[in-house]
């Protein structure tokens, strides 16, 4: 959350739809993103002209082109440390990366960790679609351990990274996830995010049609989505399934699936409670991807306040123009010893 | 007072090499020497020459850290070829330079570190300060430096590894006495230094004045030297090394442009030192930012330009080559940004803390596609200032990013710099547009000023201008991302002429000697000096021969072609293997030689000399 605008314009979706044709796939689940953005963003009270959209490179990074506002279409992997820039040269700014599991984990995963934890005030979007699609169809960094691509005709032998697990383990203090079909929950998400003061780590699963259709399919269709989809929220049990009627429960640290069945013994009160607070059963949570045994969260995992790179910068500015004075140049050149030459 | 048998010699110039273990603190001992050399009004130039280890074995050949430093009656240019005088602390030290030393000269040399582990340690297998290999070819002072320190601290109940340290003071105070420089300067530093640490002031000043008074009352010693103050121009002088000068002119840069610097960068040898300088300056509201790696270095850089800052990333050669790709996305989304390398010995890791300019051509053509960079060039310590500022200037007014060459010699080497006033440096203006130009339906983010082909600098947070940047290439005008082959050829071709109008910013190429002629030394960077040193010592000898010295290398200025062939023969000294005599061969069609040293360090006047006398014939 930057700052409270006292006149701000009404603004509508068209308000932030850029004239530039798209030219995602048709089917590709970054039109749901992009939409979901342009209907959230009106509401969040900011002039347009504070938004800034940085990518890096990849379909998702197209993003930018599409809304408009200021925007910047970088170098792979780079958004992460492009955005430092731009938000530590303008912290007034409302700075959102859009970033995908290749360019934001792979190419640009060190700038990705070290942002995550300098904690700057700016907003990652990481459109996962488990693929490499705009090189056309290679395994990514999110890819499933013996996935068939192009480039892996046997099968993946990459272990895939978690994302939020990743983004937990560099100490991120917003760490959530949302599914391109859910647009009312990736609204949510994205307000969320964009009330987090600090660097929010959204992922969002995102269909690529192309080059690896269905791969969510579990998640997203109406036969299983109540199974395979644990939808957390703060406060409340982690309860799932048509009914409600299966819940997670922890033994120790480890976690299990329990029915609350009538035949089961198992009730309601032994039932995780979700705490966004907690690092421990966010962690936890994050591990549940790749575990079919699991249904895999959404919502937010983490959300905590932390101190933010840009306040303790500019407050250290503000502390030494206070000791030292604003500074002089013609005193800065004359400082230490000098001597005169009649 | 001295004694009365001590005679006081007047000379015009001497150099000193300080050596010693890397623990025994010769950069700080030649540091407070230049200090009072500076202040005392002689002319003076410094060379710093440290291992890349931080502490290698103490007394190892390797561990070996040394300070040179030429002082002058006169106007000089360079540290000096040949040290006169060495002081070593150790038989490393003596091991490795006495090379360098010139015939007869003098030999000031710590005894109580000649031990038999430190002379096995350096390869002796006699003492040399014993077996006489010594005292027949140098003047030697023997002294026991520790001894003496130990004997001073006795009632000051410190740790006598505390007080063996201050013996680096000892040497100081004696060549104070011995050149007649005053100690107020750096007993005044020392109060400073150790604030914190009374009973370390107390040994160490006590260590500076037993070594003043050695030489004082010590019989043996019948000579004292004093170098007259050098005719330096009028004006308010303070002593500067590269890094130092560079790091004023980008917030010189930043305040007379009246926007905000941004710094990031990673830390490298030699270059680090920009970024903890202006990391100190918060109260000019410069944002440094110590990145992850050096890609971030340059792209946060970019973010804050994009922002409106202005954007400076520094590196050297390894962290160059990282900062490639990204240095194309300044070309192509056209913002301003200073790269600065200050070079240092490659490939790879090379040398890292030693000087070399092979990095030439990775400024020039070291990116992919067609992406022209205008390059520029520091010419001593305290230029880099100058070159900085002008860096800064030419990104801003043109929209691009200026690549600024330095190197290590330049970035520790120190000179007297003469304290420009804020007022006297050239204007920077920064215009960034709050409306759309007229009659264009929306902001034209690639709408170029006819003059110098910048695109305008609109900054997020301004209504209306909202617009988007990127990598891939631009439509003239729009800024959209366009494919067109026909529009690719012309946004190639108008980046490329955005670059070449930059030559309308270099002032008529100056010719020091005469303007033509049977020789033209052409030199660029750091080996300024060292050329000006040799021209200056050959017209002395009467051997005709001029200096041209290029600060701006791409573009190249105007009138170069026309003064190249008014000579018959054109010496490209350069510490690679011909750089800039390629450019130069390329672009003129002209017989340029090289002379190509690439040994680490700044060429000695004489290895100049000896070139241009060879090719004279």
């Amino acid at each position: 959350m930057t700052e409270t605008v006292s006149k701000t314009k009404k603004y509508t979706r068209m308000d932030f739809a850029s004239s530039q044709s798209v030219r995602w796939c048709p089917g590709c689940g970054d039109y749901a993103i992009l939409a979901q953005t342009q209907k959230v963003f009106p509401e969040l009270g900011v002039p347009k002209e504070k938004f800034v959209f940085i990518s890096g490179i990849g379909c998702s990074s197209r993003f930018p082109y599409y809304m408009n506002t200021y925007g910047f279409h970088t170098i792979h992997g780079r958004a992460t440390a492009i955005a430092s820039g731009v938000k530590l040269a303008n912290p007034d700014l409302s700075v959102w990366i859009v970033t995908g599991d290749g360019d934001g984990l792979s190419i640009g995963g060190n700038h990705t960790i070290h942002l995550m934890r300098r904690n700057l005030d700016v907003n990652i979007l990481l459109f996962n679609n488990r693929i490499y699609g705009l090189t056309k169809g290679q395994y990514s960094p999110t890819s499933e351990l013996g996935k068939i691509t192009k480039s892996t005709p046997m099968g993946s032998i990459d272990r895939p990274f978690n994302p939020p697990s990743l983004a937990l383990g560099a100490d991120a203090s917003f760490v959530a996830r949302t599914i391109d079909r859910e647009t009312k929950h990736m609204q949510a998400m994205l307000k969320r995010s964009y009330e987090h003061h600090g660097t929010s780590f959204l992922e969002i699963y995102q269909n690529c049609v192309i080059f690896n259709d269905g791969a969510y399919g579990p998640m997203t269709s109406k036969e299983t989505k109540y199974d395979t989809v644990l939808w957390l929220e703060h406060g409340k049990p982690m309860l799932f399934g048509k009914n409600k009627q299966k819940g997670i429960r922890l033994d120790g640290n480890v976690p299990h699936v329990i029915s609350l069945d009538e035949s089961s013994n198992w009730s309601i009160d032994d039932v995780l409670v979700h705490d966004e607070t907690d690092w421990i059963i966010a962690s936890i949570l994050s591990h549940f991807t790749y575990r079919p045994e699991f249904p895999d969260p959404i919502g937010v995992f983490y959300a905590v306040d932390a101190p933010v790179y840009e306040d303790m910068a500019l407050e250290q500015i503000r502390k030494a123009v206070e000791l030292q004075g604003k500074g002089n140049l013609d005193d800065l050149l004359c400082s230490g010893d000098t001597w005169v030459v009649e | 007072m001295s004694n009365n048998a001590t005679t006081l010699k007047r000379v015009e110039d001497v150099v000193i090499r300080f050596a010693g273990d890397s623990g025994d603190g010769m950069q700080l001992t030649g540091g407070r020497f230049t200090e009072t050399t500076a202040i005392v009004g002689n002319d003076l130039s410094t060379l710093p020459d440290y291992p890349a280890e931080i502490r290698a074995p103490a007394g190892s050949l390797a561990g070996v850290s040394a300070f040179q430093i030429h002082f002058s009656s006169k106007d000089i240019h360079t540290p000096g070829d040949q040290p006169d005088v060495l002081v070593v602390m150790n038989p490393a030290a003596l091991k490795v330079h006495l090379p360098d030393l010139i015939p007869g000269g003098t030999i000031i040399v710590n005894r109580n570190a000649f031990t038999d582990k430190n002379l096995k340690m350096a390869g002796y297998d006699s003492n040399p300060l014993d077996d006489g290999s010594l005292n027949e070819k140098y003047t030697v002072y023997d002294i026991e430096m520790g001894k003496l320190v130990i004997n001073a601290c006795k009632d000051l109940n410190l740790p006598p590894k505390t007080v063996e340290r201050t013996k680096n003071m000892l040497a100081l105070g004696f060549l104070f006495w011995m050149y007649d420089r005053p100690l107020d300067t750096t007993i005044k530093w020392l109060r400073i230094k150790f604030a914190k640490r009374p009973e370390l002031i107390e040994a160490n000043v006590r260590a500076v004045r037993t070594g003043y008074n050695y030489g004082e009352t010590t019989e043996t010693f019948t000579t004292r030297y004093t170098v007259a103050k050098a005719k330096l121009p009028a004006g308010k002088y303070r002593n500067i090394n590269g890094n130092y000068a560079l790091s004023l002119g980008l917030v010189a840069a930043s305040e007379k442009a009246n926007i905000p610097l941004f710094y990031g960068g990673y830390p490298i040898t030699p270059a680090s030192e920009v970024l903890h300088s202006l990391s100190a300056w918060k109260h000019f509201g410069i944002r440094t930012f110590q990145a992850e790696d050096e890609i971030a270095g340059v792209t946060s850089a970019i973010g804050a330009a994009f922002a409106g800052s202005l954007a400076v990333t520094a590196t050297s050669g390894p962290g160059v080559a990282l900062k490639t790709e990204a240095l194309g996305l300044a070309v192509m989304a056209e913002l301003p940004l200073v790269v600065i390398n200050v070079q240092r010995g490659g490939p790879s890791t090379g040398l890292p803390t030693k000087t070399e300019q092979a990095d030439l051509l990775q400024a020039m053509y070291g990116r992919n596609g067609e992406a022209p960079i205008p390059v520029l060039a520091a010419a001593t310590p305290g230029d880099c200032f100058y070159v900085a500022y002008e860096a800064a200037r030419v990104a801003i007014k043109y929209m691009t990013p200026v690549i600024v060459l330095t190197d290590g010699y330049l970035a520790h080497g120190s000179e007297p710099w003469v304290i420009p006033k804020a007022e006297d440096l050239p204007a920077i203006k920064v215009e960034h547009p709050n409306s759309i130009h007229e009659g264009d339906p929306g902001f034209m983010p690639y709408r170029r000023d006819p003059e110098s082909l910048a695109r305008p600098w609109a900054i997020p947070g301004v209504e209306g201008l909202e617009h988007r940047i990127g990598g891939l290439e631009k439509e003239n005008i729009t800024g959209n991302v366009n494919y067109d082959p026909d529009n690719h050829h012309f946004m190639i071709k108008i980046r490329a002429q955005k670059v070449a109008n930059i030559v309308n910013e270099i002032p008529p190429t100056e010719v020091y000697g005469p303007e033509s002629g049977k020789m033209l030394i052409l030199s660029w960077g750091g080996t300024f000096g060292s050329n000006r040193a040799a021209v200056d010592r050959l017209r002395k000898e009467g051997i005709e021969v001029s200096h041209l010295h290029l600060r701006w290398i791409n573009p190249l200025p105007k009138d170069l072609g026309e003064i190249l062939i008014r000579f018959e023969k054109i010496l490209i000294p350069e510490i690679n293997l011909g750089q800039l005599s390629k450019i130069i061969r390329a672009d003129y069609l002209v017989d340029a030689q090289g002379l190509n040293l690439v040994r680490g360090r700044p060429f000695r006047a004489s290895d100049i000399m000896n070139a241009v006398k060879e090719k004279l014939g």
